[in-house]
């Protein structure tokens, strides 16, 4: 049962892991009041990080651990460095994706003597699986942790003590610390806990090509961050949107084997289109932007 | 402002010792002595007549984006759109430069490359200041997209026609086009590198650019636009203009930066040129912190640094040179919001 419509959507699915992570990344640190534009750095260090561990260890999942807990420890920076340290989230945020397109490069060549990329890994994925191809791209173990972490958030934002102080730290911040609210602290814990999402997203794209290549990442932590802004900064939009881009790029890779050269270029531009697009549509309806996150131009 | 200073002081040191304390830990983490290594690339940068060439002639891309980067924070906006308004303004300035008749002279079609570079990365910025003039959209998100776009649209034009066949790299820009390499005029200490005259008029940018905040009513409204945006509406100063004016202003100055790689160095446009000069012009203008001096410093630093890692890359990967880059980004500002932060809180208590 492999037809076109369903190779098309297993394609869908398997794009859409890295996209949904990095979107949810996105908005758990937006929605805290710090602005990330890090989320492709994040994606490349989350790869990277995976695949040298389960080289080193031979085990996925520390490679997924690993993944994780580096995107963390780069959401901590991130956040220690705008909140406490005073520097320009976006300058942060560049500097994080500079370091990680080098960094990452520098220790291909340290570790594995390769510039463009590791030796392969076996990832998660079954071999030995029945059934056809998309069944095989849904029982992915990536997959359905990324599933459980979207619909925990979707769940979590506005329900749970933690999802709501970090909704009032990027509404308002003031008012949070008001009301008793550690606001640099609990951004620091939602930058990090976004990343580490984000990072997990890293894991699967490495894991999919069973390898770390050099700038894996191709713009998707861009594309995210664009699908962050179309959804308004909502959690479950933001995924609907990255897995509309998903299935974008499914087509569009679908066409470029085809002959419709010149569509599949039209479309890689939409998700950017898209977001121009929305961009001057949302803010005239008094946009629900992160108060935080306006206070943008350097002071 | 007594503040200014040792902020930019004590920013400049930390910048440069994180830079060299990073640096001493890859070298050493990767086998190599940091002594020898330094030795290396200061021998291969400033220590040869081919050296410094480089060094200058990668810093010319890097004076354009860092001016132009500082030009929109002069106006509080953060342009970090210079990435796709090179690329695309070197296409545009490729692609027509190559087609123009071949005896065109030089004063006839050097005036239209340079328009057309300033023309075309300004129209790259122009939707985003129009989006945040008219919407208030914010401008990092809109000027990342259009990098994505220019990206797509620099490989499909390239893709489609404008690239030689086979190649991803465009036809010559005629002679009368072009901006002759040092070398060529006499210049035989920099023999073999690619610096060109358009490393002159990158040095000059940045002090014309001052002379023109200072000296004129708009720039000196887009620097007050910049400083207190409120209190320019309250003067009726036409703040939504001017910040729109700075960010299609910086959008030109980031076009003139393909004026380096494409009409000096290597005389056509290829996939990928002076990729990475858009976001190395932040780090310049961080570190340059506005005066032209400062700008020409930094881009000579990084320049240096560019040239330096292809220096050492026998022995220790050349990317260590983008890392530090990144390093050196986050030091300064760390030490500069640091004084800032202590300055503040002295004067209030």
């Amino acid at each position: 049962m492999n037809a076109p419509a369903v190779v098309l959507l297993a394609q869908a699915v398997r794009m859409a892991v890295p996209y949904a992570c990095a979107g949810l990344g996105g908005v758990w640190s937006e929605r805290s009041g710090v602005p990330n534009i890090a989320l492709e750095g994040v994606l490349l260090w989350g790869g990277f990080a995976a695949v040298a561990a389960h080289l080193a260890t031979g085990s996925a999942w520390a490679g997924v651990a690993a993944g994780m807990g580096t995107g963390a420890a780069i959401g901590c920076a991130h956040a220690l460095l705008v909140e406490h340290g005073r520097v320009h989230a976006i300058v942060s945020g560049l500097a994080i994706n500079l370091v990680a397109v080098g960094g990452t490069r520098f220790l291909l060549r340290a570790l594995y003597d390769s510039s463009s990329n590791s030796p392969a890994v076996a990832g998660l994925r079954q071999t030995g699986l029945e059934g056809g191809l998309l069944v095989r791209t849904l029982v992915d173990p990536l997959a359905i942790v990324a599933a459980g972490l979207v619909a925990w958030s979707v769940w979590a934002m506005p329900r749970t003590r933690f999802g709501l102080r970090v909704r009032a730290a990027g509404d308002g911040p003031h008012a949070a610390i008001s009301a008793g609210i550690d606001v640099s602290s609990l951004r620091v814990a939602a930058v990090a806990l976004g990343c580490a999402i984000c990072g997990l997203g890293g894991v699967a794209l490495a894991y999919d090509q069973h390898c770390f290549q050099s700038n894996m990442s191709a713009g998707r932590g861009f594309i995210a961050l664009a699908a962050v802004i179309l959804a308004g900064w909502r959690p479950g939009r933001t995924v609907a949107a990255c897995a509309l881009f998903a299935a974008l790029d499914a087509l569009q890779i679908t066409l470029q084997s085809g002959s419709n050269g010149r569509l599949s270029e039209a479309i890689q531009l939409l998700p950017y289109a898209a977001t121009l697009a929305a961009l001057g549509a949302l803010s005239r309806r008094g946009t629900k932007v992160p108060a935080g996150l306006t206070r943008l131009s350097m002071d | 402002m007594k503040g200014d200073k040792a902020a930019a002081g004590l920013g400049t040191l930390t910048g440069v010792a994180g830079g060299w304390l990073a640096m001493c830990l890859l070298v050493w983490a990767f086998g190599e002595s940091p002594r020898a290594i330094v030795g290396q690339a200061l021998g291969g940068t400033w220590g040869v007549g081919y050296g410094v060439g480089q060094v200058l002639s990668k810093a010319t891309p890097l004076l354009f984006t860092g001016l132009a980067v500082d030009l929109a924070l002069r106006a509080g906006l953060f342009n970090i759109g210079a990435e796709g308004q090179l690329a695309v303004a070197g296409l545009v300035v490729a692609g027509v430069g190559s087609r123009l008749p071949a005896s065109t002279p030089a004063w006839v079609a050097v005036p239209i490359v340079l328009l057309l570079a300033a023309g075309s990365g300004a129209l790259w910025a122009l939707l985003p200041a129009a989006l945040r003039a008219r919407r208030g959209a914010h401008e990092v998100i809109s000027t990342i997209m259009m990098n994505r776009v220019a990206d797509v649209a620099a490989a499909y034009a390239l893709a489609h026609g404008l690239a030689l066949a086979g190649t991803v790299r465009t036809a010559d820009v005629i002679v009368g086009a072009r901006f002759p390499r040092l070398e060529t005029l006499g210049l035989d200490a920099v023999r073999g590198s690619s610096v060109s005259v358009a490393f002159l008029v990158a040095v000059a940018a940045p002090f014309a650019a001052a002379a023109w905040l200072r000296r004129t009513r708009i720039g000196r409204e887009t620097v007050l636009v910049g400083l207190a945006p409120e209190a320019c509406a309250a003067e009726r100063i036409p703040v939504a203009r001017r910040t729109a004016v700075a960010l299609i202003a910086s959008g030109g100055v980031a076009g003139l930066a393909a004026v380096g790689p494409v009409l000096g160095a290597k005389g056509y446009y290829e996939a990928g040129l002076a990729a990475g000069a858009g976001f190395g012009g932040v780090a310049v203008a961080i570190l340059g912190r506005g005066s032209p001096l400062g700008l020409l410093a930094a881009a000579l630093l990084f320049g240096t640094l560019e040239q330096a890692g292809l220096a050492i890359n026998g022995r220790v990967p050349m990317e260590i040179a983008v890392v530090l880059e990144g390093i050196v980004v986050v030091a300064v500002a760390l030490g500069d919001a640091r004084v800032r932060l202590a300055m503040r809180v002295r004067a209030s208590s």
